[in-house]
């Protein structure tokens, strides 16, 4: 299926949607195709927004943002975010980055919410009512509780899936598999699709079954200016760029002009880009290999 | 400021590192006095020997070469809440007189003045960690009476590296205090950088300068770009 194709079917105006990855298998393809559908009113959830969500903020598609730290890795400040905020235009729900992992274990789960040892002492709990907690019956403590998120969508970049989406990711592999299992409807963006023999030689690896899968997605270099372990480096220079670009709304819509709106799809954003590939391109690190012999 | 957080960790210790400045002291530390640091990225990287310094807390160099990669509800069930880190590096826009860290807002959280990133893992590092570290420049508003929003709690907080010298949490007080100085800094030019009437233990501890060869480490191997140092 094309990401134009999965978009159009499985996100809608008003969802509740999640584009997971730390830092790592980040999809911006599919944030900019939402962009270019021009999705509106949608609650954004991930831990760290990020450049994908700082621009689907500065292109109007949000309404809420959900999160745990929304800043520009070693660089500074998301800008389109912090004119929302400060603007009062965006409204957001906050949490420390364990309570958005346990809010997506819930919901993995399928439990009402999760409970863990946190926010004693910290004013998180007043800035987010959704924050409360609960006494252990079996030990009388007072633990921290935050509630299970369950997305309509959520969308995770990986190295190689089979056709049917039982996907493969190595490398980090933050908050996506509960994210996914949380999930209503799940879209998988991958770098290869591989034969199902691939994926049973090496079964360990697979971190989503193609059970809750509902899209499968070819896009190469889908994920930059994020990275994937083993096929491109992470393109700091953008990052460290975006701030000059999302500090000035003149030149985030000129960026979006050309770069998201300019373009049909990956294909033609990496067309523009030429140098990407010599400069990103991974080097080869060979794991040892196991047998999965009996 | 670097060296002197470098020397803060004990070889063998389980450290949690934050990017930036305390990443480049677990790196400094590992490659001197403490090679058998354990590095832990809440990226999910453990045992991490990354050959290049890591511009954000997932580069792929964290991956590479690591003991273990687990996911982000591992890291923070299984390691943090399980107790098994040592010492937690922060920092912050804010500090105050009782260690507390300020992230998320300067003035009101429903109509901030300024839109900080938030918590990340800050609140709960302060919980778990066994040891605090705080790295942070001193100047009256990074380091307030009271902070404008308590992201990280302090009482965990053992030191407080600054640029002009350390500041320990004194355990009777809860409040830092002024414990070392930098060579050719006088106790006023501290104070002047501290928004409350700064203590100082008895006798203040002496900080020595990085060596000749932490400096080539820093400069020629470790941040040879100079992203966090400025000189």
């Amino acid at each position: 299926m094309s990401l134009q194709d999965a978009v159009a079917r499985h996100v809608r105006d008003g969802d509740v949607i999640v584009i997971e990855g730390f830092t790592h298998l980040i999809s911006f393809a599919a944030g900019h195709e939402i962009i270019r559908q021009r999705r509106r009113d949608l609650t954004l959830c991930r831990l760290t927004p990020d450049l994908i969500y700082d621009q689907m903020i500065a292109a109007g598609c949000a309404r809420k943002l959900v999160f745990s730290w929304a800043g520009n890795p070693g660089v500074g400040s998301l800008h389109a975010f912090r004119r929302a905020v400060e603007g009062g235009t965006l409204e957001i729900e906050e949490y420390s980055h364990f309570g958005m992992v346990a809010r997506f274990s819930a919901g993995a789960a399928r439990l009402p919410f999760w409970t863990l040892r946190d926010y004693a002492g910290t004013d998180l709990p007043r800035a987010n009512r959704q924050i409360k907690s609960v006494t252990c019956p079996y030990t009388g403590e007072a633990l921290a509780t935050v509630p299970a998120l369950n997305p309509d969508v959520t969308i995770v970049h990986a190295q190689r899936a089979d056709a049917q989406g039982n996907t493969q990711i190595w490398g980090l592999l933050g908050v996506q598999k509960e994210a996914a299992f949380a999930s209503q409807r799940v879209i998988v963006v991958v770098e290869e699709l591989v034969d199902e023999r691939v994926i049973r030689s090496d079964p360990n690896r697979t971190l989503i079954p193609a059970a809750i899968v509902s899209a499968v997605v070819v896009e190469p270099w889908g994920a930059h200016p994020s990275y994937a372990q083993g096929y491109y480096d992470r393109d700091n220079d953008f990052y460290v760029g975006w701030e000059t670009i999302s500090r000035d709304r003149a030149e985030l819509a000129h960026y979006l002009d050309e770069f998201v709106y300019g373009v049909q799809g990956r294909a033609e954003y990496m067309a523009k880009q030429p140098r990407l590939l010599e400069r990103l391109k991974a080097g080869e690190q060979r794991c040892a290999g196991v047998n999965y012999g009996f | 400021m670097a060296t002197v957080a470098a020397r803060e960790l004990a070889d063998g210790e389980v450290v949690f590192v934050g990017i930036g400045l305390p990443n480049l002291a677990c790196n400094l530390a590992r490659r001197t006095h403490a090679p058998n640091l354990v590095l832990i990225y809440e990226s999910g990287a453990v045992g991490a020997t990354p050959s290049r310094l890591p511009v954000s807390i997932g580069d792929p160099a964290l991956v590479t070469g690591s003991l273990m990669v687990c996911g982000m509800a591992d890291v923070f069930q299984l390691f943090l809440q399980n107790g098994r880190i040592e010492v937690g590096f922060l920092g912050g826009a804010q500090v105050d007189r009782r260690g507390s860290i300020n992230t998320t807002v300067i003035g009101p959280y429903q109509r901030p003045k300024v839109r900080l990133p938030g918590s990340g893992g800050a609140a709960e590092i302060a919980i778990h960690a066994q040891r605090i570290l705080i790295v942070a420049k001193l100047s009256p508003r990074a380091f307030p009476e009271r902070v404008d929003f308590v992201t990280s709690p302090g009482q965990r907080v053992a030191k407080v590296i600054t640029d002009k010298g350390v500041l320990e949490r004194d355990a009777a007080s809860g409040e830092l205090v002024l414990a070392g100085l930098y060579p050719g800094v006088e106790v006023a030019e501290v104070r002047a950088g501290v928004g409350w009437p700064l203590q100082s233990r008895p006798r203040l501890g002496r900080l020595d300068p990085p060596t000749s060869t932490d400096l080539q480490l820093l400069r020629e191997v470790l941040d040879p770009q100079r992203l966090y140092l400025k000189s």
